[in-house]
């Protein structure tokens, strides 16, 4: 069994908020994440049978598409899917060997290598099946929060965020500190009544989805001018009068 | 590495050492990324030689910084064991894969030899095709050169009816040459977009457009991508859209709902169509003597039509000063639209859309355009020198793709649409479609298509491909019979701006018009994918005539991968992947430009190829050398340009203009014309790769009608005059092909094709069911079937790709799921999918979301077992599927030649026409799709694929 960290009054909860109102599935999070930590802090993320069937590989971020409700009225949702960074995380608690852990500074739920040996727990007590087992390296990973880009020194200030977030063409992913009642993401929570993934589980995931935004409304029936007499009988001579100018 | 980056820290549960700032790696280079046709701005990382990643470049027009998901995988394409290694040519059959790798003068010997020949006897018999290339005006240009009119790219089965409708009704078109005011549109209405095409500026644009809370809504058989996201999703029945339409065109002339400022002032609504029936001149417009069209001025009669401060009459019939009778083309299409064929209930039924729905869309649209117009504080002066003080916004956009294009009602669709537009006075203002440069252009733009006459080692002066104006301006005989192999710009096809790649190989196998020598193919998957009919097109790259030869004698094929088409090749060239190769995202071609200005951009290598290849336009250059074609020799004979960059920079088309815009002149400081720059690919890689123009804000909008922009254009070189740009509702160009059908003016069609050019060369929009649908009995195919294209996947070029055949592999037929239920199917159950032409077997999935009288896949996620390097039991080949198997380049039998599947204006391939009936397959034939063709062979020099890849550039 591995302990969690008490933080102190006030630290940071980094973590993701992912707006399901402009996601369209384009799967971009999930390869330019893919890209990045293939040679990142947990490199590699190995792909088995690459060029045959059985294609499987390590992604740390993969999206999903189901449709909710029926017919015209449902609505097709892509839900993109990663390592929520939970305040009560069961992978950590789970782990015999301390390998899988929560960093008391950040929040950020990080796997060591070295002292990870593969056996799956984390994997089993994720409800979110946010684990990603690399059975080549009998190593279990998963989505670090992109923690060599965030603080990246070598890295302009506006580019130390997670790679799922700067490439997302739709604006639909956010990074910060959810930890801030006054962060940017904290307010976009706010403001549009965010959520927690499965909150009846108890891990209180940090990372928050934004509910698709209500459509906007059917405009009214149209209203029409009752047309004239002449019009009803040739609707062109409404024109024929009208006075315009070149 | 600096030990200050490596910051140790150690953590309640970890002892872990972590680099947090280890630099991304050792040299960052820009290019622009080509995993799809968007040219997105990307920074490649480099790390010891190898691509570390891939990212957006922030400053970028295009894409501003982020990047999608094929883009992202850049790296696997670049890396795929799937790329050709060698040139090739071929020792055994074709079809078996059986080549001798040989060196690469050989290669150009020999396709020197089969070339030279060709020119020397008779040009025509090459066919010189391409795919979806940005090289167009260096290939077309070639072609020229090289004395062929057989010359187009992809165009003609992707978006022909796109650019075709735009260009002859507004001068620009949805796509590529347009796109919605994003940041001020309060209604967007967008039909048919794949979702893989203007993938990262839509999703940007769609993003803010919800942020800002204005309406979109999705018109599209098929609610995924996209229409996910939708405010309201309008599952139509595909083919109907124009019928659509056009009810909400009759909706509001009936409650006019109409700008009917906008259409006397920018279009051609007032201007006077001569009657008389039976006459040359009627449906053509009346004109004074100076050719200028006549408008009816309330007082003073007939005048010409620009006259400033005329009062036209929209509606009347009125006698001209030579006294035939003439009415504004407002009043024939009104009349036309008003019409009880149009009303909605009269559509509703065959949309698939409520009369009530179609009405409700209608008022939306004119509540937005005319109750919350949109008024920019921003003076501006229109072409006749008036000022205004204002710009007035009709804040709905419209963006239109391939669900409009694929049919062959396609064209009048697409006009339609843009008289909807014209009609709410949206196009080119504040909040509604915009125009991106270098567009608009005159209607039509420039002279005719070239390649009337072609003579031995003689080049075509001209475009081969350009826009017709009327019956001289045809490709034809003088009686009548196509000029071109694949019946371009003949009665088939007046407007087949694009070509008909779709029926080359076809007319070519049947010697219609003539067969042909060579078959020059550059990244063009003919043999699968971008064939309408692959069983039929490989059958025909293997025929042999009489006396043994194959019945296209030579195939000359380039590409930087092993796709289905190799195998069918005579002669390999193998091209570079895109991070290894110059390109030039040119205004003479599709540049990057957007409403904003004019823009375009190049491709620089990033890495050197590890393998024997070159860059197709460095080959294609040395070939041009090679035969000796004058704009690529000196005059002493030897080459005029040593490879594709010095080409880029050098090569003028006109005295000033060149493949690239930006930094031109001696200093670099002209913009559009000017000297060539020796130093201008420099300035661009300082740039970021790409130049970008910025309009002043007097000229961000009307550009039809606005005097500093049409003069700053012009002096671009973009347009030949700073004229008024005339949208124009009533086409003449049209009307004078169906003039000739009725038998005036000395070039008409044959008589089989007089009835059809009568008909569908109608100058108002028309609305007809898709062509194959009258030739077959619909009873038997009662479900339309579509394609879709994945945001991961751009049709055959992500399957080699490791990371995108992970979410890619294998396609299944998508059905409505009550539909699928009352026919007696489940959830991945295996069926036969059985059109007219071919039956296809795969598997299904249910959704709610789709038309209930349609069913749909994923375009190209099929693959023939053994291409792209992928092993023989792949999902691509073992489930994945082609719909393509089921669907006929021809149009159902008929007396006399067969017809091109294909709309009878444009001659756009008509792939979303198709029809077909599901029926559930036996028991013992599930499990594995059908057709499935033998296993192609690789090259022998292709080395295996690894069974376990553990890509890593880092430390």
């Amino acid at each position: 069994m591995t302990s969690l960290p008490d933080p102190p009054p006030g630290a940071k909860k980094l973590g993701l908020v992912i707006d399901l109102d402009t996601c369209v599935g384009c799967h971009a999070c999930a390869v330019n994440c893919k890209e990045w930590n293939t040679s990142g802090h947990l490199a590699p993320l190995p792909d088995f049978n690459p060029y045959a069937a059985g294609a499987e590989g390590v992604w740390f971020n993969r999206v999903h598409a189901y449709e909710a409700g029926e017919g015209e009225a449902g609505r097709t949702v892509h839900f993109p899917r990663s390592c929520l960074h939970c305040e009560q995380p069961a992978c950590v608690t789970v782990c015999p060997t301390g390998a899988s852990y929560k960093r008391a500074e950040d929040g950020i739920v990080l796997v060591n290598p070295e002292t990870c040996i593969g056996c799956g727990l984390c994997a089993w007590a994720c409800p979110y099946g946010a684990r990603e087992l690399d059975e080549d390296a009998g190593v279990m990973k998963k989505c670090t929060l992109c923690i060599d880009r965030i603080y990246n020194e070598t890295l302009p200030e506006a580019e130390r965020q997670p790679a799922c977030v700067l490439t997302c063409p739709a604006r639909a992913r956010h990074f910060g500190d959810l930890g801030d009642p006054e962060s940017a993401v904290s307010r976009l929570v706010r403001e549009r009544g965010g959520y927690d993934l499965m909150p009846e589980m108890g891990y209180r995931p940090v990372n928050k989805y934004l509910p698709p935004r209500r459509r906007a409304a059917a405009g009214a029936p149209p209203q029409e001018a009752a047309p004239r007499a002449e019009e009803i009988a040739n609707p062109l001579l409404r024109w024929v009068d009208r006075v315009l100018s070149r | 590495m600096d030990g200050s980056r490596w910051a140790e820290r150690r953590t309640a549960g970890g002892e872990e050492r972590i680099a947090y700032s280890r630099p991304v790696g050792d040299e960052v280079k820009h290019t622009t990324c080509y995993m799809c046709a968007c040219r997105c701005g990307i920074r490649v990382h480099l790390k010891d030689g190898r691509i570390r990643y891939i990212e957006g470049n922030p400053d970028h027009p295009v894409n501003r910084g982020v990047l999608c998901g094929k883009g992202s995988a850049g790296i696997m394409n670049h890396y795929a064991p799937a790329r050709l290694r060698a040139p090739l040519r071929r020792v055994g059959e074709r079809g078996s894969g059986e080549f001798a790798e040989i060196s690469w003068d050989e290669a150009m010997e020999i396709a020197t030899a089969w070339l030279r020949r060709v020119r020397e006897t008779d040009p025509r018999r090459l066919a010189f095709f391409t795919g979806r290339d940005q090289s167009q005006s260096l290939t077309g240009f070639w072609a020229a050169q090289f004395g062929t009119p057989n010359f187009a790219a992809h165009g003609g089965f992707c978006s022909v009816n796109m650019a075709a409708g735009g260009m002859y009704t507004v001068g620009g078109s949805f796509w590529e040459f347009g796109e919605p005011d994003w940041e001020r549109t309060k209604y967007l209405m967008m039909f048919g977009v794949a979702e893989d095409h203007d993938s990262n500026p839509i999703k940007l644009g769609l993003a803010g457009l919800k942020a800002r809370g204005a309406k979109f809504v999705s018109v599209n058989p098929v609610r995924t991508g996209y229409s996910a996201v939708a405010d309201e999703w309008i599952g139509i029945r595909p083919g109907t859209d124009g019928l659509f339409v056009m009810a909400l065109i009759h909706e509001l002339l009936r409650t006019d709902r109409v700008d009917a400022e906008f259409l006397v002032r920018y279009t051609n609504a007032p201007w006077l169509v001569v009657r008389n029936p039976g006459g040359p001149d009627d449906g053509l417009f009346a004109r004074d003597a100076a050719g200028r069209p006549l408008a009816w001025d309330r007082a003073r009669g007939a005048l010409d039509a620009a006259t400033p401060g005329m009062q036209p009459a929209l509606v009347g019939e009125f006698t001209l000063p030579d006294g035939r009778r003439a009415q504004p083309v407002f009043h024939l299409m009104a009349a036309r639209y008003l019409g009880p064929d149009y009303a909605p209930e009269a559509v509703a039924e065959r949309c698939g859309v409520s009369a009530e729905r179609i009405r409700r869309i209608a008022a939306e649209l004119a509540a937005v355009a005319f109750d919350q117009a949109i008024v920019l504080d921003q003076p501006w002066t229109d072409t006749l020198g008036r000022r205004h003080a204002t710009m007035l916004g009709r804040p709905v956009a419209f963006h239109a793709m391939r669900g409009i294009s694929a049919h062959s009602n396609g064209f009048h669709t697409c006009r339609a649409l843009h008289l909807l537009q014209m009609l709410l006075g949206a196009v080119d203002t504040p909040g509604s479609w915009r125009y991106k440069s270098p567009f608009p252009r005159p209607i039509p733009p420039g002279p005719g298509p070239a390649g009337r006459s072609v003579a031995p080692n003689t080049p075509i002066a001209g475009n081969l491909l350009a826009f017709p104006h009327g019956p001289d301006d045809l490709l034809v005989d003088g009686a009548g019979n196509p000029l071109r192999v694949d019946k371009a710009f003949s009665w088939e096809a007046p407007l087949g701006l694009h070509g008909l790649m779709h029926t080359v190989i076809g007319n070519a196998g049947a010697g219609d018009p003539y067969p042909i020598d060579t078959l020059f193919l550059f990244m063009a998957n003919m043999a699968w994918n971008s064939a309408m009919n692959p069983g039929e097109i490989t059958r025909l790259l293997t025929a042999r005539r009489p006396d043994g030869e194959y019945v296209i004698p030579h195939v000359i094929y380039a590409d930087a991968y092993f796709s289905e088409t190799v195998p069918f090749a005579d002669l390999i060239l193998p091209d570079t992947t895109y991070l290894e190769r110059w390109d030039c995202i040119s205004l003479l071609d599709r540049p990057i430009g957007s409403a904003h200005g004019a823009g375009d951009a190049i491709r620089q290598p990033v890495v050197k190829p590890d393998r024997d290849v070159r860059p197709f336009q460095d080959v294609l250059i040395e070939l041009g050398a090679r035969l000796g074609l004058p704009a690529f020799v000196k005059e002493d004979g030897s080459p005029r340009f040593r490879d594709y960059p010095d080409y880029i920079v050098n090569h003028e088309r006109a005295p000033g203009i060149g493949p690239l815009a930006g930094w031109r002149g001696r200093d670099g400081s002209a913009k559009g014309v000017g000297e060539p720059n020796p130093d201008q690919l420099r300035r661009y890689i300082e740039n970021g790769c790409f130049w970008r123009d910025h309009l002043p804000p007097e000229q961000l909008y009307y550009k039809h009608a606005n005097r500093a922009y049409l003069d700053g254009a012009k002096a671009m070189g973009l347009i030949g005059k700073a004229e008024q740009i005339v949208l124009q509702i009533w086409s003449e160009p049209l009307q004078r092909f169906r003039l000739a059908a009725e038998g005036h003016g000395a070039r008409q069609p044959p008589e089989r094709l007089r009835e059809r050019v009568r008909t569908y060369c109608d100058p108002l929009p028309i609305w007809y069911p898709p062509l194959e649908h009258a030739g077959q009995d619909l009873a038997q195919f009662p479900l339309s079937a579509v394609t879709q294209r994945p945001m991961a996947m751009y049709h055959s070029w992500g399957s080699m790709n490791a990371w995108l055949r992970q979410i890619h592999g294998a396609n299944r037929l998508y059905m409505h799921r009550a539909a699928a239920e009352r026919m007696g199917l489940a959830q991945d159950d295996w069926v036969w999918v059985t059109s007219r032409a071919g039956r296809v077997r795969c598997q299904v999935t249910l959704m709610e979301g789709v038309n209930p009288d349609t069913v749909w896949t994923w375009n190209a996620i099929g693959k023939r077992a053994g291409a792209w390097r992928l092993a023989e039991d792949a999902p691509e080949s073992a489930r994945g599927f082609l719909l393509n198997h089921a669907i006929s380049e021809w149009l159902p039998a008929q007396e006399g030649p067969r017809l091109a599947n294909a709309d009878p204006v444009t001659g756009q391939a008509a792939w979303y026409d198709l029809r077909v009936r599901v029926e559930k397959c036996a028991p013992g034939e599930a499990g594995e799709t059908a057709p499935r063709p033998p296993p192609l062979r690789a090259p022998a020099h292709l080395p295996p694929p690894p069974d376990l890849l553990r890509y890593n550039a880092g430390p």
